[in-house]
This record gives structure tokens, sequence and C-alpha cells, in this order.
């Protein structure tokens, strides 16, 4: 049953100096819809594609609002999502509560690395099998940043998880230089195309017309601005006007998708190596 | 047991120390004044933050917005007001939380109830006094004692010039035991609420020393929380 | 549980030699710290007063700043003992302290202020804490002990700038009662000081630097001629968007000829 010998623990290493139930972690962030975030000037905003498990049951919730100035879009497994909002809600809390101020984006996302990684490195914990985008607004501006299980975060001006997510990494990766100066209106347009070209060819054809019915959540936070989840109005209001704007910005699907890239032996295959991945637009690279 | 023997050390002693024993308690003045209406509720607190005869601050706002539909005024120890008004804060944004929706005005007043009766043997040493739209969009005021014990009044007077305020607001508001048939008293509008609360405040200015300032007035309809300010004597 | 005190626990949450496991996970409960929990045989008295104690702290806000003075005397009881004892603190670049009070409580809260400001500096993130993180925080840290009858005998005026270079000036006292203004005192200078200042101030605007440094000279006056727990030498901070540091000291322009002429006594 093992897929090699090196991944009975999350504890144990590969002679390839890998952490094969840590990677297995990573994996399980692709399992979830997509989601994309961005920001420009002022405003960081999240866009999260939510798709029914099954026909019977509602979609599920993509987006948290963790406080007045920061919110999370997750992709993978929902219930510990949950888990790490609950502590992120509780940080936030009791930092306002000292000190009547928001607590500083980039030094939560620290506590919540390192919370994380203790799971990667004791035999008797898991990792958390859930990719996080955060968008945060504090006195240093508007922040995107990406977790993963791997207790790996990154600093981000676009950002995007998910499955069928290199579609939309594409989208960002072209887009980038024009983020920063981006309008509200525009960035929000921006997250909207990026996760439409992330949807099966099939499905953007047929629930095109209904606008409401691509399950896009969008939500946003900035300047003067409190973190909020779009209500259906102002959703549709931005799904039209996308649509509007670019449908000639709409690109043709990638031939391959990257839903499993991950190589599940031990063969040496630096190319496929997770930790390099995210240079896609990390603020390093600006 | 007292085999270290630190209970036989006289107390320190040095000349000329005012050795005062410690009181956790200490009065910062203020009054509130709620009145409710039909559709509309205005609640008013006065700007003065004194301690004897001392005054810190003229310009200290004793009403708190908990919400967009609930303002909680808070006077009495200033330091029990900051820390309630912040539990109870904190609280409120768990719930918002939790339950994906802002708590209503009867949900804040049970809680505070319940927060203050928390520490029934080491009270909060304050007046409170929760204005706000009920459910149904009515006003509605709420009126604490240190304890916990909560009432639902349509208008009520608290902190230093409580005493002072009520039986205006009984006879202006409240019409008590007034020989006139009901269609010939006025009723009761946002701006007759508004008149009322400020001469009150005026009045109390007069004959309560921790009263004072200036009073800041929130009108707190369905469309939002309206402040005014009005100067009072300074003196 | 038996109470073997000098036996450590064999790892971090884990049993100590002879104790049994508890299962708590990671949620052991947290032994209260050392000053909280002596306990006596009857219970516990805290000190219920200040030994060495500093007189006055003025603070005043003008437009693009704000400034902290005191004199730099701390009292032992009605003796002058320590005549050259800086009261007012610069916290970081954004904040200025001002303590009166009992001298050792301001140390020792000025110890923790201090080890959280080298925990910011670690983050190494460039976000620093702000004057009105600080007044808050301070309510926290003393409303607490108040409640627990074991006070913090202090009394600090907290001043300086936020991110946007908007000035803040603050007071919190033993209780962790907390409140803003354009000016604030402790001690004496809350009699003396605080009319002085209010009477000058302009209806419509806030006081320019020249006339808080002129407040400041002249509130430190009146205050060394009228407090007795006072001496002629003060300190003062300053605290704008540009600079943050204190000046001084300084000596007060006394003036005792009128004395001569005072009879009656």
């Amino acid at each position: 049953m093992f897929r090699n010998q090196y991944d009975s623990d999350v504890t144990v290493w590969s002679p390839q100096g890998r952490l094969h139930q840590v990677e297995y972690a990573v994996a399980a962030v692709k399992l979830g819809t997509a989601t994309v975030g961005l920001k420009n000037r002022d405003y960081a905003v999240l866009v999260a594609l939510s798709k029914p498990p099954s026909e019977l049951s509602a979609s599920q919730r993509k987006l948290i609002p963790i406080d007045d100035h920061l919110g999370i879009s997750i992709a993978g497994i929902t219930a510990d999502a949950r888990v790490l909002s609950k502590y992120l809600r509780s940080e936030c809390l009791s930092y306002k509560h000292s000190y009547e101020s928001a607590f500083p984006v980039s030094r939560l996302i620290t506590n919540l690395g390192n919370k994380m990684q203790t799971t990667t490195q004791r035999y008797d914990r898991r990792p958390y099998g859930v990719g996080l985008l955060i968008a945060g607004y504090d006195e240093k501006g508007p922040h995107i940043y990406q977790v993963e299980p791997s207790a790996n975060f990154f600093n981000c001006v676009a950002m995007t998880i998910g499955s069928r997510s290199q579609s939309a990494r594409t989208y960002l990766e072209r887009n980038l230089s024009d983020f920063i100066n981006c309008s509200k209106d525009e960035i929000i347009c921006h997250g909207i195309h990026a996760i439409r070209s992330s949807l099966p060819n099939d499905e953007l054809l047929s629930k095109d017309e209904g606008a409401s019915q691509l399950n896009i959540t969008i939500a946003i936070v900035g300047k003067d601005q409190p973190f909020k989840i779009l209500n259906e109005e102002e959703n549709i209001f931005y799904l039209n006007m996308a649509k509007k704007r670019g449908a000639s910005n709409i690109i043709s699907k990638p031939e391959g998708d990257d839903d499993d890239n991950s190589s599940p032996g031990d063969e040496p295959e630096p190319s496929t190596r997770r930790d390099p991945l995210v240079a896609v637009a990390t603020m390093e690279n600006q | 047991m007292n085999c270290l023997g630190v209970e036989q050390f006289p107390d320190y002693k040095v000349p000329g120390v005012q050795h005062v024993d410690f009181s956790p308690y200490e009065s910062n003045g203020g009054s509130i004044v709620a009145i409710a209406g039909e559709d509309f509720v205005v609640i008013a607190a006065d700007t003065r933050l004194s301690s004897g005869y001392s005054i810190h601050s003229r310009d200290q706002s004793k009403l708190f917005k908990m919400s967009p539909k609930t303002v909680l005024g808070s006077t009495g120890c200033w330091c029990d007001t900051l820390s309630l008004t912040g539990l109870v804060k904190v609280r409120m944004q768990m719930y918002e939380h939790t339950h994906m929706k802002t708590m209503s005005t009867d949900a804040v007043a049970q809680m505070l109830s319940i927060v203050m009766y928390n520490r029934r043997f080491f009270p909060y040493y304050v007046s409170n006094i929760l204005a706000g739209l009920d459910k149904d969009g009515k006003g509605a005021v709420y009126s604490y004692d240190p304890i916990g014990h909560c009432e639902r009044a349509t208008y009520r007077a608290g902190g230093t010039a409580g005493a002072l305020l009520q039986p205006v607001l009984d006879n202006q508001i409240g019409y008590k035991n007034q020989n006139l048939p009901a269609d010939q008293l006025p009723p009761l509008t946002k701006e007759r609420a508004v008149a009322v609360a400020s001469d009150t405040f005026i009045s109390a200015a007069e004959r309560d020393i921790y009263t004072g300032d200036s009073v800041l007035i929130n009108i707190i309809t369905k469309d939002g929380v309206e402040e005014r300010k009005l100067q009072l004597r300074k003196d | 549980m038996m109470n073997n005190s000098f036996a450590q626990p064999m790892w971090s949450n884990g049993p100590s030699p002879g104790q049994f496991y508890n299962f708590m996970g990671g949620n052991a409960p947290t032994q209260l710290p050392r000053e909280l929990t002596t306990a006596g045989p009857f219970g516990t008295k805290h000190s219920t007063a200040a030994i060495t104690t500093g007189s006055s702290v003025v603070g005043i806000k003008f437009d693009g700043g704000v400034l902290v003075a005191a004199d730099t005397l701390v009292s032992y009881g009605s003796l002058a003992r320590y005549q050259d004892i800086q009261r007012v603190f610069k916290i970081n670049n954004n904040i200025l302290l001002g303590g009166s009070g009992d001298f050792a409580d301001i140390q020792s809260i000025k110890r923790n202020i201090d080890q959280k400001m080298i925990e910011d500096q670690c983050y190494n993130d460039g976000v620093i804490m702000k004057p009105g993180e600080l007044a808050s925080w301070l309510t926290r840290v003393l409303y607490n002990r108040r409640s627990r009858m074991n006070p913090l005998y202090i009394d600090v005026v907290v001043g300086g700038v936020d991110e946007t270079g908007k000035p803040f000036l603050g007071n919190v006292d033993m209780r962790g009662r907390a409140y803003n203004d354009y000016v604030v005192a402790t001690g004496f200078g809350r009699h003396l000081a605080l009319p002085l200042v209010r009477e000058r101030k302009p209806k419509d605007r806030d006081f320019t630097f020249e006339e808080a440094t002129n407040l400041i000279r002249e509130s430190m006056k009146v205050l060394y001629y009228r407090d007795t727990r006072s001496i002629p030498q003060y300190t003062v901070g300053i605290c704008t968007a540009a600079d943050c540091s204190i000046k001084g000291p300084f000596k007060v322009e006394e003036n005792w000829t009128f004395a001569e002429t005072v009879k009656g006594y």
C-alpha cells in the first residue's frame, strides 16, 4: 500500500532529503477548488470558486472573516481550516483587546507558521491539510500571504491555490505588472478573470449566461474598508463588469493541469519538487 | 508555619510618607440619560471625567458604539468602564463570528447583565445604560445596577446626577401624575426627546459638580447613529 | 497533587519524578507569576503605599507632536533622596513615557516595556509600537494588578506620534483609568499645571511648538515654587514625526528676591 518506504511518518526523511508525508499534505490543497488573491496599492482581494461537493449539498464556505482587517480563503480540508481560523481569530481578538489595534499581518502569519510547523516535526501529529490565502490590511498597506500545509508561507503580490489553479496562475503572471496601479474595481475584475480561467471550458460556456451561477465569492479589505465578503448583488455587479471589461482576457486553457504534478515515487525528480514553486508573484521577486 | 517570621517585620515607616489604604475603586463621575421612542432612541452623556475636585478631561466620551444599532453609556469607576466595554466588545465580535450576524440590542442587554454578575463579589463599579433598537425596530433602553440587575425601560437617567434627572424625565417623558387627557399630551418625537435630554443636562450641570463641560447626544434610528454635541457649564 | 517543589518536570508539560503524567495536551494550566501567588498563612497583604516617589509629570500636545516633562527628583518620604534621576523615558522612536508615583514600580514596568520593544525589533518587520497601543496595554496590566489588590503605585503619561505622525497624549493611573487629552498632568501638576495650560488653549487650534515649550517652562517653574517634593531641575521629552528624544536637564529660573518682603511667619 505504501507508495514508497520513506513515508510511514511525518518525521521520516527520505534519502533525497524529502518529507513525503508533508508533501502529501501539500497535495491536499489541490483537492480544494481554486481561489485567487491579489492586491493593488490600497486593497487586497480574495476571489474563490465554490463548487458543491455533491448535487445534494450546498457549497462549502471558502472565505472566512478573521477580523476587521483580515480574512482568509481556503483550499483543502475545510475542517482543518476551521481550526486554523479559530486560532487566527482568537489571536487577533486578544491582540485587539490588549492594544486596541489590529494585529500586524506579517506577525500573525509568522505565528501561524510557527504553530503549523510543529505538526510537521512530531510523530504524533499530522500537518494541516489546507492551504490558505490571507488578505489583510495594516499600517504597511495591503497584504496577500500564502500558507501551505508544510508551514511555509509567502508574502505575495498575487497568488492562487487549489485545483486547476495553474491557469489562473498563468493569468496572474501575465498581468502582474498591472495590479499595483489598478483601481479597486479593476483589481476585483482581474481576480474574477483569473478564477474564470481556472474553470473547465465546458463549465465556462454552460454557465456563462447566469453570472451568479458561477459560484464565485469575492472579498475585499483595504484602506478604510474593513474585510467584507461581497453580497449577491455586488457579486453580480462585478461579474458583469468583469465580463464587459475583458472577454478577450479569458485565456485559452493550457494543456496540462497541475492537479497531480507531485511525484508519488521517491525517484529524484528535482523538476517537480514543491519547494521553490512560488515563482509567480512573491514580494521577493519584486 | 511562620518559619520565616516575615509578619514580625514592622510596616515600612518613612517619615512624611502619606499612608493610604488602597482602594480599587474611584468615582470618576458623569451622567447618562436615555429616552426611547417608537422607532428611535436617544442617549446622552456628559464629557467630564473627574475624581474628587480635579477634572482630568473635559472631552471624554462615555458613549460606546457597540453595533450600528446599539450604544452603551457607562459611568462610574472609569477603569471598570474601560474594562467592561472592552470585554463586551470582544464577546460581541466572537458572537458575530460564530453566528454570522451582528448581536441584537436585546442580546447585548442580556449578555451585559451576565458579564456584570460574573463579578458579583468584586463588582464593576459602573452605572450602565444601554440604548438601541430592538428586533422590531422599536427604541429600547436597558438600565443596570453595578452587579448586573437589568431592566428594560422607556427612559432612564443614570450616573452621578441620575437621582437628579430621573424625576425630570418622569415628569416630561413619563407624564407621571398629570391630570391631562392622553390626547393633550405632546407626543414623543425625536426632537422633543433630544430637547428634554439636553435640558436635563443643562440642569444637572447647575447642581452636580461631576456633570458638565459638554454633552454628547447619540440619536439611533434605522438609518444609523447621529451624533450631536452641546456645550455645558465648565465650572 | 503532591507538592514536591524541588522536582522539576522531566520535560516541558511532562510529569515530575514520582508524579503522574497529566493528560492536558498543550493546555496545562499555566502557573501565575510568583508575585501574584505568594500567600501568607492568613492570605496576602500587598504593599499599600509608595516608598520612593516621583512627583508631577506634565505633558502637552502641540501641532505635530508632544512634550512630556518631569523634574529629576525621586523622594524618600519628605527626604529629597535622589536628585538626578530622569523620569521621562524614550521608549522607541514613537513613544515617550513620563512616570510618577513609586519609582521602583516605574522601573519595573519600564523593564517590561523595554522587553516588548526588543521583541518588536526582533520581528524586524518595520512595525513598532504606537503610543496608543502602549497606553492600552498599560491599562490592561494596571487594571489586572489593581483587581488582584496588588497594584503598581504609578501614574504615567504616555505621549508620542502614530505612524501617520498624529500626536497622542494620554494618562494611565494605578487602577488602569485612562484618558487622552491635549494636556495631561500627574501629582501636583494636576492642580497647578493643568489650569495654567487649559487657560491658554486657543479654542480653534492646537498649541504651536513655541507655545507648548513656553507652557512647559512656566509649569515647571510654578511646580517648583509650590510643590515641596520638587527640585529646580527637569528634563523634557519631545516626540514628533521627525524626532523623539529627551532634552535637558534644564534649570528652573528661580527668583527669590520677593522672599525678604514676605512677612508674617
